[in-house]
């Protein structure tokens, strides 16, 4: 059994757009978790370069242009995707560290752990405030082990935050989302990861897919049938720990990694720069089904 | 005089600063060799004529117009560049150790810079802390792994560097990711050759131009692997950036083409600069664009001084930068204590230079030690902030301010940098005829020559703005200076520096004018003659007000009103003098002169003659490296004297009319000059091309505005004639017709005839010139603005005087003249947009797509 997503992004132009150039990181991770079989990016028009390569944190990203003038792009990705279940750990919920032990550890590690310490330091998307260090610290008391600190922090979030499309962009700053305590899934990532780096705590935001099966009678958890986001945390012996704020989940078998950064910013889906002054819509789908 | 034999005397006055260094004066009070040479040569002018020469050195800086514009106001206030004529001297003994010092240290960069983006061996082996590189809002992670073709990564390499009290030099700061002030070390040497040739007599002053040859040989040399003849552009963000000056400077002394990032544009993964005649491939790109600025497409989206795709470009190896984006995590004194290390690693060896005493806050003892020594260090952020200033004194803090600076070093302990405090040595400055000792820096540049570095034998000094100060900067005041390296070798007694290589000039490829430089003379051109009609329908109107206001007789309080009305419509500066809305509309035209006032002084109004003059002033700029010293000369005049209007709200009439007098006595010089020193290549056929098309579009609409509504004769006859004046067109008519002014006349004159430089016909015959020399851009069919000058003609030809000037009695208005003129009026703008939608496409804006962020991007409306 494997998951298969089709994810499809078109945009359509008010006027002929003569020149694009576009950024995709929509093409998932092997990892220790999941092993993607295949994905196959299909953009029309046809590009007239594309040239694919890994970021700095190992994402695949595909660059294209387009050179002709187009009145519309599509750009649809099909992945197959089967999980893993993942060996060589210690099960997290059983790691006695606590927080204060990791952040020694870490920030004292000479520099084997660039990985992990790439992720302490907060961008300017995960900037905490007061407001935030203090949102943070309880979920944090003396001596807890991490992945209950980290626990409590995704059941808290979940329980004090509203979800609610179309309340924040991208632009909005997380000192707002605390404040109104309203948001959607990114923001609720970046928000747990500015907590934790707030800290001095390893994270990282993870740029996915959720897929649900609405048993009768129950509500669809939030996040259906689109690009999804929430964040891991780095736990000495047991590597890296996601947690799914948004949904009050530990990510499991519904959660399809595309790829992580330090934020958002680092792991766009789809970005581009058009030559055009006139508008444009954004038409997106998200599909996620178990195929046998 | 004093006697080249013994010691030259120290310069009366002249108190040196006990706590810091001297540079000229030593131990035992008398002046320092390279000093007493310097001297000798000094005192033979004079203190009489150095004060002299120093005023010629100002007034050359002034009309060559060298500027650095200082941010934080909201306009851009270009500051007139200064200098000191006293240059700030090193012995040959002390610059051959510093020589050898910042290109070993200029080495070390380049190689600190390519492991950062490479292997990142520096920090898998501990030599320098993770957090210092990881932290620094430099490190771009989008540039990991590139690097140019060769032995460097870093091009241009740049130190600030100091001497403390105990008489060494230091390296203060570094640049590395757009390296200024080699440009004003240039000019400034160029002024002082100019200015002071006497003081090079037997002092063998080494030549700047080993490091600008260099440059170029190295540019050529990166380009050479993309193209035989390699194009080779500098990258500015443009006029507004502090030093445009510079940039341009650099470009037509190089011979590179100086482009803004809407000149280029990516394309099939390799970068082109939009040119009138298409696209041009570009091998080299010079930048002074900050890194996160260079491409919106991977760094700061909403950066419009980039290019688009330029990132992949460079990864790809198709263009070469220099430097490329990511040098700034370079710019990091955080870096400072590590350097000695970083040495060994690389080269065994230790640093020539000391680099002045650093503590980084990221280590526990160091963090320590700066927050008990806070008060006696420079405490410094590891970037460099927006809007934020960068270094902090910590002794100049009050309890309160000291506590949280050392709050935020316990939080962020890895973005803070103490440092020792310096105690800058003091140099002899020439300040209001005396001689005084300045606190002084020097920033000195280096340049890869393939293999190693060249640095350029002097720099720019920059000195306190008073003997006190310990800040040296631009941006707030203070002098700069020429540096004078003395020599061992002989030298020419006057030093030059070469303006051309004959490689560089081989390359410079000449001729091409990309499309953006092409709009901006079209808008020079359009501004040149919106001022020139402006002002001189203004004269005509205020000189008739002037006169009619001691008649007072029915027709002149008419025609004056008409004109008033008229002066609105053809500066658009409505309401004006027709607000119907407006009770007092008609007091307003029996006081006119507060509104005449405003219309002519408020540069906040749309439309005011000073309004104008400041976007023709900034269309000036843009294009700055177009005009000749002369026509700077004009410019500079004209700047002034709009600058020295005190106070517009009581002008008079006749000060009013002396003002517009000399602006149109200095716009014709400006036009004549242009005529006599523009090369006639696509410059010239642009900014000619404006002139037309505004010409023809400002008589269409005064006619309009003056002649269309039928008055009494008389009242006619007066308005009549103003066109005429306004126009400079009333000896034109007394000589070909002898006689009466009426409107059959005027309207040949004006409209007909094709021998009068004024007349619309005359200026559509040039303009169709000027449209026929475009470059073409479709073979066989003709281009649009072409079909729109084949309907003007058929228009003007389709009329006659007689018809134009047949009024409608019931409409009490000239409607066939209207039609005309308004049809006309239509027909020139569509020839504007015309040229502008073939020829200025860059005016196409860029813009980000959304993304797929979130889930609320689905629910589109």
């Amino acid at each position: 059994m494997y998951h298969r997503v089709i994810h499809k992004t078109d945009y359509i132009y008010q006027e002929a757009v003569s020149l694009c150039h576009n950024i995709v990181r929509l093409t998932p991770r092997s990892t220790n978790k999941q092993f993607c079989k295949s994905s196959v990016i299909k953009i029309v028009p046809e590009p007239d370069v594309l040239i694919e390569y890994e970021d700095f944190f190992g994402n695949k990203l595909v660059y294209f242009t387009i050179e002709k003038e187009h009145k519309k792009l599509s750009v649809h990705v099909t992945s197959e995707i089967e999980k893993l279940l993942p060996a060589n750990e210690r099960p997290p919920q059983n790691n006695p560290v606590t927080w204060e032990e990791t952040c020694l550890l870490t920030a004292a590690s000479a520099n084997g752990l660039t990985d992990v310490k790439q992720f302490i330091a907060s961008t300017p998307m995960t900037e905490a405030d007061d407001a935030i260090e203090a949102y943070a610290k309880e979920s944090f008391p003396q001596g807890r082990p991490l992945y209950e600190g980290c626990k409590n922090l995704m059941n808290r979030i979940f329980a004090d935050f509203k979800f609610q499309a179309g309340f924040t962009t991208i632009s909005t700053p997380l000192s707002v989302v605390m404040k109104e305590r309203k948001g959607v899934c990114q923001d609720f990532a970046h928000l747990a990861i500015a907590c934790l780096r707030s800290l001095g705590l390893p994270t990282r935001y993870i740029s996915g897919y959720i897929e649900t099966i609405p048993p009768p009678g129950v509500e669809k958890l939030v996040g259906v049938d689109a690009s999804h986001a929430w964040f891991a945390v780095y736990i000495p012996n047991s590597g890296w720990v996601e947690f799914d704020p948004t949904n009050n989940l530990i990510p499991d078998n519904q959660h399809i990694a595309i790829g992580w950064g330090r934020d958002y910013a680092d792991i766009t889906p789809l970005k581009g720069v058009i030559m055009s002054s006139g508008k444009h819509e954004l038409r997106v789908s998200v599909d996620v089904r178990r195929v046998r | 005089m004093v006697s080249n034999l013994g010691s030259a005397a120290v310069p009366p006055g002249y108190l040196s600063n006990q706590y810091s260094y001297d540079e000229m004066l030593g131990k035992d009070g008398h002046l320092r060799p390279h000093w007493d040479a310097f001297f000798k040569s000094l005192n033979q002018l004079g203190s009489g004529e150095l004060q002299n020469r120093n005023s010629e050195i100002s007034r050359l800086l002034k009309e060559n117009g060298v500027t650095y514009n200082i941010y934080g106001n909201s306009k851009v206030d270009n500051r007139d560049w200064n200098m000191d004529a006293v240059p700030f001297l090193i012995s040959k003994e002390e610059w051959e150790i510093t020589e050898a010092a910042l290109i070993q240290r200029a080495s070390l960069f380049n190689l600190l810079l390519q492991d950062i983006y490479g292997e990142q061996q520096l920090i898998k082996k501990g030599i320098i802390p993770l957090e210092l590189v990881y932290n620094h809002t430099g490190f771009l992670r989008q540039c990991a792994g590139i690097k140019l073709p060769g032995k460097h990564s870093l091009v241009l390499y740049s130190a600030d560097m100091a001497r403390s009290p105990d008489g060494k030099l230091w390296i203060i700061s570094d640049r590395t990711q757009a390296p200024s002030g080699s440009g004003y070390a240039l000019e400034n040497r160029t002024v002082m050759t100019r200015v002071l040739p006497e003081l090079f007599n037997g002092l063998k002053v080494r030549h700047l131009s080993p490091y600008f040859d260099t440059m170029s040989n190295s540019l050529n040399e990166l380009g050479a692997r993309h193209h035989q003849n390699p194009r080779i552009v500098i990258l500015t963000p443009g006029p507004g950036n502090e030093t445009y000056f510079e940039h341009s400077y650099l470009s037509s002394n190089l011979g590179y083409t100086l482009v803004q990032g809407h000149d280029l544009m990516v394309k099939h993964n390799f970068v082109w600069l939009k040119t009138l005649s298409g696209l041009e491939k570009v091998d080299v790109i010079i930048r002074r664009v900050d890194d996160i600025y260079c491409d919106p497409l991977e760094l700061k989206p909403d950066s419009q001084l980039g290019v688009a795709g330029l990132l992949q470009v460079i990864r790809s190896g198709n263009v070469s930068i220099a430097n490329p984006p990511g040098s700034s995590i370079l710019e990091n004194p955080g870096l400072m204590p590590f350097l000695q290390n970083v040495s060994k690693y690389f080269f065994g060896t230790s640093l020539l230079m000391p680099t002045i005493a650093s503590w980084w806050c990221g280590q526990p003892k160091e963090m320590k030690y700066v927050l008990n020594n806070i008060q006696s260090l420079v405490i410094k952020r590891i970037y460099r902030g927006i809007n934020k200033s960068t270094s902090v004194d910590g002794g100049s803090l009050s309890a309160a301010k000291l506590n949280e600076l050392k709050q935020q070093i316990i939080k962020h302990p890895f973005l803070f940098v103490g440092q020792e405090k310096i105690n800058l040595s003091s140099t002899p400055s020439l300040v209001n005829g005396k001689m005084e000792p300045h606190k002084t820096i020097f920033r000195s540049f280096l340049v890869s020559n393939g293999d190693s570095y060249t640095a350029m034998a002097g720099g720019l000094s920059r000195t306190s703005s008073d003997a006190l100060n310990f800040i040296v900067s631009n941006q707030s005041g203070g002098q700069s200076k020429d540096t004078w390296i003395i020599s061992p070798e002989p030298v020419q007694s006057i030093i030059l520096p070469k303006k051309f290589t004959e490689k560089a000039a081989v390359a410079s490829n000449g001729g091409v004018l990309p499309s953006n430089t092409a709009e901006n003379l079209f808008w020079v051109g359009r501004y040149t003659e919106r001022l020139l009609g402006n002002a001189r329908f203004h004269r005509t109107v205020i000189q008739t007000i002037a006169e009619g206001n001691r008649l007072m007789m029915e027709a002149d309080v008419q025609a004056e009103q008409v004109l008033l009305k008229a002066l609105t419509h053809y500066t658009s500066t409505y309401p004006g003098f027709i607000d119907e809305e407006d009770k007092d509309n008609e007091e307003k035209l029996k006081q006119p002169w507060p509104e005449i006032r405003d219309i002519l002084f408020n540069e906040t109004r749309a439309g005011s003659l000073k309004y104008d003059f400041v976007l023709f002033i900034r269309a000036v700029h843009a294009v700055r490296d177009h005009w000749s010293t002369d026509t700077w000369r004009v410019l500079r005049g004209m700047e002034e004297a709009w600058s020295t209007i005190k106070d517009p709200a009581t002008t008079g009439h006749l000060k009013m009319q002396h003002i517009l007098d000399s602006l149109v006595t200095s716009v014709v010089a400006f036009i004549g000059l242009n005529r006599e020193s523009i090369s006639r290549e696509q410059g010239w056929l642009m900014l000619d091309m404006g002139r037309k098309m505004e010409q023809c579009l400002l008589l269409t609409s005064m006619l309009r505005a003056t002649l269309v509504i039928k008055n009494d004769d008389l009242v006619d006859y007066k308005l009549q004639e103003a066109v005429l004046v306004s126009n400079e067109c009333l000896v034109n008519f007394r000589y070909k017709y002898r006689s009466l002014i009426q409107l059959p006349l005027v309207l040949n004159l004006m409209i007909f005839d094709p021998n009068n430089p004024r007349a619309l016909l005359y200026q559509l015959d040039r303009l169709k010139k000027s449209l026929a020399n475009l470059p073409k851009t479709t073979e066989t069919t003709l281009a649009a603005h072409d079909l729109f000058i084949i309907e003007a003609y058929q228009l003007i030809h389709s009329a006659s005087k007689e018809k134009l000037s047949l009024p409608d009695e019931a409409a009490g208005q000239y409607l066939n003249l209207d039609a005309f003129l308004s049809d006309m009026y239509d027909i020139l703008s569509g020839i504007q947009n015309a040229v502008s939608k073939t020829y200025f496409v860059h005016a196409q804006s860029q813009k980000q797509l959304f993304t797929t962020d979130t889930p609320e991007g689905d629910f589109f409306e």
